[in-house]
């Protein structure tokens, strides 16, 4: 273990300085979230993750976004484990009628004010499994949804992009008439 | 693979005999049209027997009442097909949550009005026992499942899973749909095994339409599949040590399943390898600068991983927690003829790739590495051996990758067709069943993720373990709720 500890000391970070060294555009995008972090929030967003019925796949990707290399807390951006303890719930995968429920009282659960991000082509629209009778349909047909994260599943740079989208206010003018409502729906 | 006669239920009473004896194991049991079906491999037997059981009235003899492996695989298929299993115990619902807006949508369907009843956990009786209700959503990044433990203090008495919560319902969307649309769905049965699944797919359709493709495709799916295994298992080694806290080597072996992903998203385009396989081949070649890409990866695994090793091996603390943790009895794995990571961490040796080898396995060199103690550290110990062989693998596939072309064109053979296949996954063995109409469409496509026989086995091991070990036993097992509730 020393040894695995004195590398990590002598070497430099991982984590790139410029999030991914063969991506200039993640780099100052970097830069971005961390000033719009502090701008409207405090240097802090808490988010929590909720599969709502996906594959598994775009949870492959949130999980390396926790990676050295993109190292998503520097920004002030954390996964916590209750709704209870978050500003936006990142909603993955078509809603099945099986966990609709579980969506809406997670949903219910967070404290105003709340956004939702639905992250991935089935979260839009129920994707590959529209039209199924297992399906209740896309995020936004159980929950208001702020922002949709294209890609399937988006990699860690799309979900990055999609955070700071968010921050910055512009995904959806829905995002500041709801942070206005405060009280809506809040757990 | 041998059909044998559907009248009487003979056939299929002799098999649940077999299997119920150990004589035979049960690769899976589903229904297509007015039939039951199971599929059952045997020691000394190269191809896989199929027996189907005639519904008359809807009705089949229970297989599950014999042999338990097939309880859930049974009470799927009544909620899909409205059958009734005879003689079954447990005849409450799986999949179906009572939140369809139909009932048995794969059979005689019909409106669902009544509303979701509870589902009736199996209790547990005495002195101090109380429950704890966990999920369907938990606490970290992860599938939606619920856990309901029996516990007394911290000693769990009895743990129950309820899955179904991810059930999307790929069987009936496969129902009619083209091949092309069949493999886009097979993608995504469960993400983390989308190259095995789409393998599994794309032999089935290239059986039951008699195609043969190009080598070269052959070497490539292997290529991406040992890539995936790869990944997964770097990325599974990490995580189960996280759930001991030891964040170091979380961080570690996630750096390098973050190289793997990269080096599979330049080297074919898609950092999970999603889409990148199709009936008849594979969807792209790879280039002279992908090869370079997996070779620098794999040069890349080959230095790091070994002081993660020594760092696993070498860390008491984090030993204390693995080593004789959540022990799966031998037997028992045995008896569910439990494949993978699992069922070689208990003494089983069953492999798809060794022992119903598929081209290219039968021309490469590899073991499948198994150990006995079947406890959490044995399930770290088979992952690291497997980074090693896929590791091994992806260098002979590097190096002998055969020239040509890599897709064949493939269309309806004018007459219906079937056929199954089995395929190695990180997980465990997939299998899929398909039959295709002389159209070319899919007439019934079954999907069997491994999970099937690792989820019952999880509550067996969890039981007498404290609450506390359960998060870490569950990711030793890391079973897949996607593929499961399909």
């Amino acid at each position: 273990m020393r040894r695995v500890l004195f590398e990590g000391l002598i070497h430099s970070p991982l984590t790139e300085s410029a999030p991914d060294a063969d991506d200039p555009e993640l780099a100052a995008l970097a830069q971005q979230v961390e000033r719009a972090a502090a701008a409207n929030l405090g240097r802090s967003l808490s988010i929590r993750h909720v599969d709502a019925g996906s594959c598994n796949g775009c949870e492959l990707e949130i999980h390396a976004l926790g990676a050295a290399f993109y190292d998503l807390e520097r920004f002030g951006l954390r996964f916590v484990a209750s709704p209870r303890h978050a500003d936006v719930l990142l909603v993955t995968g078509p809603v099945t009628r099986n966990m609709r429920e579980a969506l809406e009282r997670a949903y219910a659960a967070t404290p105003a004010p709340k956004w939702v991000i639905a992250s991935g082509a089935c979260a839009k629209d129920g994707g590959a499994f529209a039209g199924s009778y297992a399906i209740a349909g896309g995020v936004g047909d159980v929950v208001p949804v702020d922002l949709h994260i294209p890609g399937c599943p988006p990699n860690p740079a799309a979900l990055l992009k999609g955070l700071l989208a968010l921050m910055r206010g512009k995904a959806n003018p829905s995002v500041s008439a709801q942070r206005g409502r405060g009280k809506a729906s809040g757990g | 693979m041998t059909t044998l006669d559907t009248i009487g239920h003979g056939p299929w009473r002799e098999a649940t005999r077999r299997l119920a004896a150990g004589e035979a194991r049960l690769v899976s049991l589903w229904g297509d049209g007015d039939k039951a079906r199971m599929a059952l491999s045997s020691a000394g037997r190269a191809d896989l027997e199929r027996v189907d059981a005639l519904c008359v009235d809807g009705a089949f003899p229970s297989v599950g009442a014999a042999h338990p492996p097939a309880i859930r695989l049974e009470r799927a298929l009544c909620d899909l097909y409205g059958f009734t299993a005879v003689g079954a115990r447990d005849k409450r619902p799986w999949l179906d949550h009572g939140r369809w807006p139909i009932r048995h949508p794969l059979g005689a369907r019909e409106a669902n009005a009544a509303a979701a009843a509870p589902y009736a956990f199996l209790s547990a009786e005495g002195a101090g026992l109380h429950q704890i209700p966990v999920g369907p959503v938990h606490a970290g990044i992860i599938e939606p499942g619920h856990f309901r433990f029996h516990a007394a203090g911290e000693t769990i008495a009895r743990l129950e899973e309820r899955l179904g919560y991810v059930h999307k319902g790929v069987d009936a969307l496969m129902s009619g749909a083209d091949l092309t649309r069949g493999a886009e769905l097979a993608a995504r049965v469960s993400g983390d095994s989308t190259v095995a699944y789409q393998i599994a797919f794309a032999r089935a359709a290239e059986g039951a339409l008699g195609v043969a493709i190009p080598p070269r495709a052959h070497w490539l799916r292997a290529l991406m599949a040992e890539w995936e295994r790869l990944a997964n298992h770097l990325g599974d080694i990490g995580a189960i040590c996280n759930d001991a806290s030891f964040a170091l080597m979380h961080a570690h072996c996630g750096i390098l399943r973050e190289r793997a992903l990269r080096a599979a998203g330049q080297a074919f385009g898609h950092r999970l390898m999603m889409d990148r396989i199709a009936p008849g081949g594979v969807a792209a070649d790879l280039d002279a600068a992908g090869r370079q890409a997996l070779r620098d990866g794999a040069a890349l695994v080959r230095d790091r991983f070994p002081r993660l090793v020594e760092l696993y091996d070498n860390t008491t603390s984090l030993q204390d927690r693995t080593v004789g943790a959540g022990v799966l009895d031998g037997e028992l794995a045995r008896r569910f003829g439990c494949g993978g990571v699992i069922g070689r961490a208990s003494g089983s040796a069953f492999d798809a790739r060794r022992d119903f080898p598929y081209p290219p396995y039968d021309e490469l060199t590899f073991d499948a590495p198994s150990l006995s103690e079947g406890d959490v550290n044995a399930r770290v110990w088979v992952r690291i051996r497997e980074v090693e062989e896929s590791l091994r693998l992806i260098t002979q596939i590097l190096d002998r990758l055969p020239a040509g072309p890599v897709r064949v064109e493939i269309g309806p053979s004018g007459a219906p067709g079937e056929a199954h296949a089995l395929v190695e996954g990180f997980r465990g063995d997939i299998f899929v069943s398909l039959r295709l109409s002389a159209d070319g469409r899919i007439a019934r496509c079954h999907l069997r993720d491994p999970s099937w026989f690792q989820w019952p086995l999880l509550e067996a091991a969890i039981e007498g373990a404290i609450v506390a070990d359960f998060p870490i036993c569950n990711k030793s097992f890391n079973c897949s709720y996607s593929g499961h509730d399909l």
